[in-house]
C-alpha cells in the first residue's frame, strides 16, 4: 500500500511512492540520495539523523516520510552556499569539533536550531541545547568551542566575509 | 634547505583536518553511504543461544521468499571455513556448534534490506541447546564445557617472575578488582559493499582498521588468490578497536560472488553489539608489599580475562595487561600471572587501551590503598616509586626512552580545580543525576582522585610490523604537488592530516594530495596500538627523504620538471617474545599519562557528576597539538564511560542491553570540560620524536574517576562501571580471596 509523498529538500522538490512505515531518514538517504544525514542507532538516541523540518530541528528517524508531506526540509547538504560554508560548519572545522565526523551533520543541524533560538548561549546552554546528540570521538569539548565560535561569528555577521583561517588545511 | 623553512601547515602546527570540509558538508562518503547500480542488501541470521549444536537448518521458505537472490549456509563457503586475527577458529558461518549468542549462522541477499530481513525470519534452525559456561572462573573448572574440544578453556597463560617473587615487605595491601565488558560503540556501524569483478574476484569497499589483514583472512575463505580479493577503504565512522576483526567482510563477498551483483551489508546498532569484539571483562587479584618508607618491594598479581567464544586478540591483550600489572613504578620483585579463557560470552578483543585499562584500574586502586595503610599522600607515594628512564621493568626490559612519570604527576596535580559550588544555590540540573534528582544536594560529597598509567606504542612480543608509503612529487600549472599513497586508515583520529603535515615539512611543498587507501600498495598495519604516526608517519618520512635526495640532485624545487617518486617501508626496532618466566624485550616503547578527576557524589542516591577531568600526557612531540588535545578529550570520555556507565550486560551469555537506549555512552551533559597538559620530551629512535597519543587518557581516566569516588564516599570501589548501589553502600565490596589455582 504505497503512498505518494512530496516534499522540498534543500530547495528541490522530491516526489516518491513510499511505504507508509518508511522512516523519513531512509527516505532522505535512499530515495533523495542525500547520505549526509546519518543513521547511528535506530532508537532515536544518537541524533546523527537530525534535519530541519519547517524550521524545527528533528531527528528524522522519529518521523515517517508520509508525515513530512508538503514539508520544507533542510539537511546538512543544504547549509553551505556553494563554496561558502555556513558559520557553524566553518567553526566545527576550525575548532576541531569533529574527528570521525559521523555525528557531525546532526550536531551541526542541532546547533543551528540552538543558535537561532538563543544566539548567545552560555556553555551550559550549549550543553543543554545539544544533549540529544551523541559523539563518540571528541568528548564534546571542541563541539562546545565550535558552537561558541559560531555564535560569535554569526552575531557580528563575520561569517559573510571570507574568514582567513588560522592555518592552512 | 631554505624552502623547508616557513612552509605553512607542516608538523607542529594545529593544522585543520584535511577531511574537515567534506565532513562538515555531509559530502564525506562513509561505507554505509556506498551504493551501486543493481545493488542487493545482505542480512545475517544469528544464533539466539550461547552454546548449541545445530541439528538442521531448513532454508526452503527463505529461498522462495519475495526478492531473495541467495540464502547461504556454511556449506556454501568455498574455501577455509574459519577466520581469526591470531587463530583462525571463528566460523564464517556456524555449521556444527554455535558458541555465543549472536554467532552468524546464515546469510540472505535480497532486493532490499526489509526483504532480506523477512527472509531471515523464514529460516528454521533446529538447535540442541548445550550447557554454557559464562563465567571466567567457572571456565577454568575441570568440569566446565570445553568450547573448542581442547584439554581446557585457556587461550593463553603467562607469568612474569622478577627479582625474588617471595620477597617480604613491612606492609601489605590486597584486593580483587573487576571491570565490565565495554563496547567501542563507534557512531558509524559496520558497513561494506562487495562488488563482483570480471576476473572472478571481488572488490570490497569496507570500513576497517587494517585492509591487508582483512584481505589475508578473506581470500582463503573465498578460495581465491589474494590478488583477486581487492580491498578499498570505505569512509570510517570511528573504530576504537571494533574494526580490527572481520564483521561483514566475508559475508558480503560470498553473497556478491554467488549472485554476481554488488551486495551491501550495514549493521543496525543492535546487530553491531553482536557484530564485533569488545573490551575484555577482567577479574584481577593484587597484593602490594612496601617498606615503611613507602618504597614498593613486591607486587603479586593474577589477572583473569574473559575472551568469549573465539580467540581474536585475547592473547596479546592478556600479555599487555600482565606486563603492565605492576604499573609505571620501580618494582624490585614481582610475580605477575595472566590467563585468558574461552567462555560462551561475546568474543572479546581490541579496544582502545588494549589490556592496560583494566590493569591500571586495579594497580592504582592498590596504590591508593597502600597510601592509606602507610598514612602517606597518594601522590607522594607514586612519585617516590615512579618509573624513569633506566628502570628495569618486571619483564627485564630496560626503559630506554622518555618516561617523565614524576613530571606528569607534578603537572596534573597543579592544574586548577573548579570552585566548589554550594548545592542550595544551584540549578538542579547541575546536581548528580540532573533533572531526575529527587534530593537537593543535602548529601553531596566532593572527591578528587588521581591515577598514573602507561601503555605500549605499536605491536609487541616480536611482531614484525611495518608500513609502506609511496610519494610522487610533480609540477602542474598551480605549482609543485605531492601525491601520497599508503594503506593506512584514518578512522577519525586524524592520520591523513598528520601525513599531509609530514610531507609538507619534508618536501617543502604545500599542496599534498592523498590517494584512497587500498590493497594495491603494501600493508600499513592497523590503525591501532597508537602506532600509525610512528609507522606510517615514518614510512612517509622515508619516502619523502628519498624523493628529496633526488630533487636536490636535480637542483631543487625550482628545477623540478620530471616527476620524482619513491616508495619506502618503515620498520620499528625488533622486539622479542617473553620466555617462560616472562622475561624479554617485548615492547617497542611506551607513553605515560596522569589523570585527575573531580567528582560529586550524592551519597544517599549513589549518583555521580564528574565536575572536571584533567590529564597530563607524555607525547614525545605534538605534531598537531589541536589533534593531540582532541585525542585526549575523546579518550577521556570513553574512560569516563567505562568508570560510570558503559557495560554490556550479559545474563547466561545473552546480551540484555544491545541498544543506545540501554547501553549508555556519555552525553554532553555527562562529560565535563577536560583540562590537558602535554609533556614534550622527544622519544629517541622514533620519527620526529613523536609518541602515539590515542589511548593514554582512556588508560588512566577510569582509575582516576574510581579514586575520586573512593575519596568522596570513603567506600572501596572494586568494580567498574560503578553502580549507584556501590556508592550508596547497598552492595558489599568484593572481599579478598585467593586467586584460582593458588
Amino acid at each position: 500500500m504505497r503512498r505518494k509523498v512530496s516534499m522540498t529538500i534543500n530547495g528541490t522538490q522530491y516526489e516518491h511512492e513510499v511505504e507508509p512505515r518508511l522512516l523519513l531518514v531512509y527516505h532522505i538517504r535512499e530515495n533523495a540520495g542525500l547520505t549526509g544525514t546519518h543513521i547511528g542507532c535506530d532508537t532515536s538516541n544518537c541524533g546523527a539523523c537530525t534535519v530541519e523540518i519547517d524550521g524545527h530541528s528533528v531527528k528524522s528517524c522519529t518521523v515517517f516520510a508520509v508525515q513530512a508531506e508538503g514539508a520544507q526540509i533542510t539537511t546538512i547538504e543544504g547549509l553551505a552556499k556553494g563554496n561558502e560554508l555556513h558559520p557553524i560548519q566553518q567553526a566545527f572545522w576550525d575548532e576541531h569539533g569533529l574527528q570521525c565526523g559521523y555525528c557531525t551533520p546532526g550536531m551541526i543541524m542541532a546547533a543551528k536550531q540552538l543558535l537561532e533560538r538563543n544566539p548567545n548561549p552560555s556553555e551550559r546552554e550549549i550543553r543543554l541545547g545539544i544533549e540529544g546528540n551523541l559523539c563518540r570521538c571528541t568528548g564534546y569539548h571542541n563541539i562546545v568551542k565550535a558552537i561558541q565560535t559560531a555564535s560569535k561569528v554569526m552575531a557580528t555577521g563575520a561569517g559573510k566575509e571570507a574568514k582567513a583561517p588560522a592555518t592552512v588545511s | 634547505m631554505s624552502v623547508r623553512i616557513g612552509i605553512r601547515g607542516g608538523i607542529g602546527e594545529s593544522v585543520r583536518r584535511v577531511d574537515g570540509e567534506p565532513k562538515v558538508k555531509g559530502d564525506f562518503e562513509y561505507a554505509s553511504d556506498l551504493s551501486r547500480e543493481g545493488m542487493l542488501w545482505g542480512a545475517t541470521l544469528r544464533s539466539p543461544h550461547p552454546h548449541a549444536r545445530i541439528r538442521s537448518i531448513d532454508i526452503q521458505a527463505a529461498v522462495s521468499s519475495p526478492g531473495v537472490l541467495a540464502v547461504l549456509l556454511a556449506g556454501d563457503v568455498p574455501g577455509k571455513k574459519t577466520h581469526g586475527l591470531d587463530e583462525a577458529d571463528q566460523p564464517v558461518l556456524a555449521w556444527d556448534v554455535v558458541r555465543y549468542a549472536g554467532e552468524p549462522v546464515a546469510l540472505v541477499a535480497a532486493e532490499d534490506l526489509e526483504l532480506a530481513r523477512e527472509a531471515l525470519k523464514k529460516i528454521v534452525v533446529d538447535y540442541e541447546v548445550l550447557p554454557a559456561v559464562t563465567d571466567m572462573e567457572a571456565a577454568l573448572s575441570p568440569d566446565a564445557p570445553r568450547l573448542h574440544g581442547k584439554a581446557n578453556n585457556i587461550i593463553r597463560s603467562l607469568r612474569i617472575l622478577h627479582g625474588n617473587p617471595d620477597a617480604k615487605a613491612d606492609v601489605w595491601v590486597e584486593g580483587i578488582y573487576e571491570t565490565g565488558m565495554q563496547d567501542q560503540a563507534p557512531l558509524g556501524p559496520e558497513a561494506g559493499l562487495a562488488v563482483p569483478a570480471a576476473d572472478g574476484g571481488v572488490d570490497l569497499y569496507v570500513a576497517t582498521q587494517w585492509l591487508h589483514v582483512d584481505q589475508d583472512q578473506i581470500a582463503p575463505c573465498l578460495d581465491l588468490p589474494r590478488e583477486k580479493v581487492r580491498l578499498h577503504l570505505g569512509g570510517v565512522g570511528g573504530a576504537f578497536g571494533a574494526r580490527e576483526d572481520l564483521s561483514m567482510h566475508i559475508h558480503a563477498c560470498l553473497l556478491a560472488l554467488r549472485t554476481k551483483r554488488p551486495v551491501k551489508i550495514v549493521y543496525g546498532r543492535q546487530e553491531s553489539f553482536y557484530g564485533h569484539v569488545h573490551r575484555h571483562p577482567m577479574r584481577i587479584w593484587m597484593r602490594h608489599g612496601a617498606n615503611r618508607d613507602g618504597k614498593l618491594v613486591n607486587v603479586q598479581a593474577y589477572l583473569l580475562s574473559d575472551g568469549g567464544a573465539y580467540t581474536s586478540t585475547s592473547g596479546p591483550v592478556i600479555g599487555n595487561a600482565t606486563s603492565f600489572a605492576a604499573g609505571p613504578y620501580e618494582v624490585p620483585n614481582a610475580r605477575l600471572e595472566g590467563t585468558a579463557v574461552f567462555t560462551n560470552n561475546l568474543p572479546c578483543g581490541a579496544m582502545r587501551g588494549f589490556g592496560a585499562v583494566q590493569a591500571t584500574f586495579a594497580y592504582e586502586a592498590q596504590m591508593d590503598e597502600l597510601a592509606r595503610a602507610l598514612e602517606m599522600d597518594p601522590l607522594e607515594l607514586r612519585s617516590r616509586n615512579a618509573l624513569h628512564t633506566g628502570t628495569v621493568m618486571p619483564t627485564g626490559q630496560l626503559v630506554s626512552g622518555a618516561a617523565p612519570v614524576r613530571e606528569l604527576i607534578d603537572r596534573v596535580a597543579v592544574l586548577p580545580v573548579p570552585p566548589d559550588e554550594p548545592a542550595p544555590d544551584r540549578d538542579p540540573m547541575l546536581l548528580p543525576g540532573g533533572a531526575g534528582h529527587v534530593g537537593h544536594g543535602e548529601s553531596l560529597k566532593r572527591g578528587i582522585g588521581f591515577a598514573v598509567g602507561y601503555k605500549n606504542i605499536g605491536y609487541s612480543e616480536g611482531f614484525d610490523d611495518s608500513s609502506q608509503a609511496w610519494v610522487r612529487l610533480s609540477r602542474d600549472r598551480d605549482g609543485p604537488l605531492a601525491r601520497v599513497k599508503t594503506a593506512a586508515v584514518d578512522v577519525g583520529q586524524g592520520l591523513d592530516t598528520i601525513v599531509t603535515q609530514i610531507v609538507r615539512t619534508e618536501l617543502g611543498v604545500e599542496r599534498v594530495a592523498l590517494e584512497q587507501p587500498d590493497t594495491r600498495i603494501g600493508s600499513a598495519g592497523s590503525s591501532s596500538a597508537s602506532r600509525q604516526t610512528m609507522m606510517t608517519g615514518g614510512a612517509v618520512q622515508l619516502a619523502c627523504r628519498a624523493v628529496r635526495e633526488e630533487l636536490d640532485r636535480q637542483g631543487g624545487l625550482e628545477r623540478l620538471n620530471r616527476p620524482i617518486e619513491a616508495s619506502r617501508t618503515y620498520h620499528h626496532r625488533v622486539t622479542g617474545k617473553l620466555d617462560e618466566n616472562g622475561q624479554g624485550d617485548p615492547h617497542v616503547t611506551f607513553a605515560f599519562a596522569a589523570a585527575r578527576a573531580v567528582v560529586e557524589v550524592d551519597t544517599e542516591l549513589g549518583l555521580v557528576r564528574v565536575v572536571q577531568l584533567a590529564v597530563a600526557q607524555d607525547v614525545g612531540r605534538a605534531l598537531n597539538p589541536q589533534s593531540v588535545y582532541g585525542q585526549i578529550e575523546g579518550g577521556s570520555a570513553q574512560g569516563l564511560g567505562l568508570a560510570l556507565m558503559e557495560e554490556i550486560e550479559l545474563t547466561d551469555g545473552k546480551v540484555r542491553n544491545a541498544s543506545f537506549t540501554d547501553y549508555l555512552i556519555p552525553t554532553i551533559l555527562d562529560m565535563p570540560p577536560v583540562v590537558s597538559e602535554l609533556i614534550e620530551e622527544p622519544e629517541p629512535g622514533v620519527p620526529f620524536g613523536a609518541k602515539g597519543v590515542g589511548e593514554f587518557s582512556t588508560v588512566v581516566v577510569p582509575a582516576a574517576v574510581a579514586a575520586a569516588l573512593r575519596q568522596a564516599t570513603g567506600r572501596a570501589i572494586h568494580r567498574i562501571p560503578v553502580k549507584p548501589d556501590d556508592l550508596a553502600g547497598l552492595r558489599p565490596a568484593l572481599a579478598y580471596r585467593k586467586p584460582p589455582g593458588s
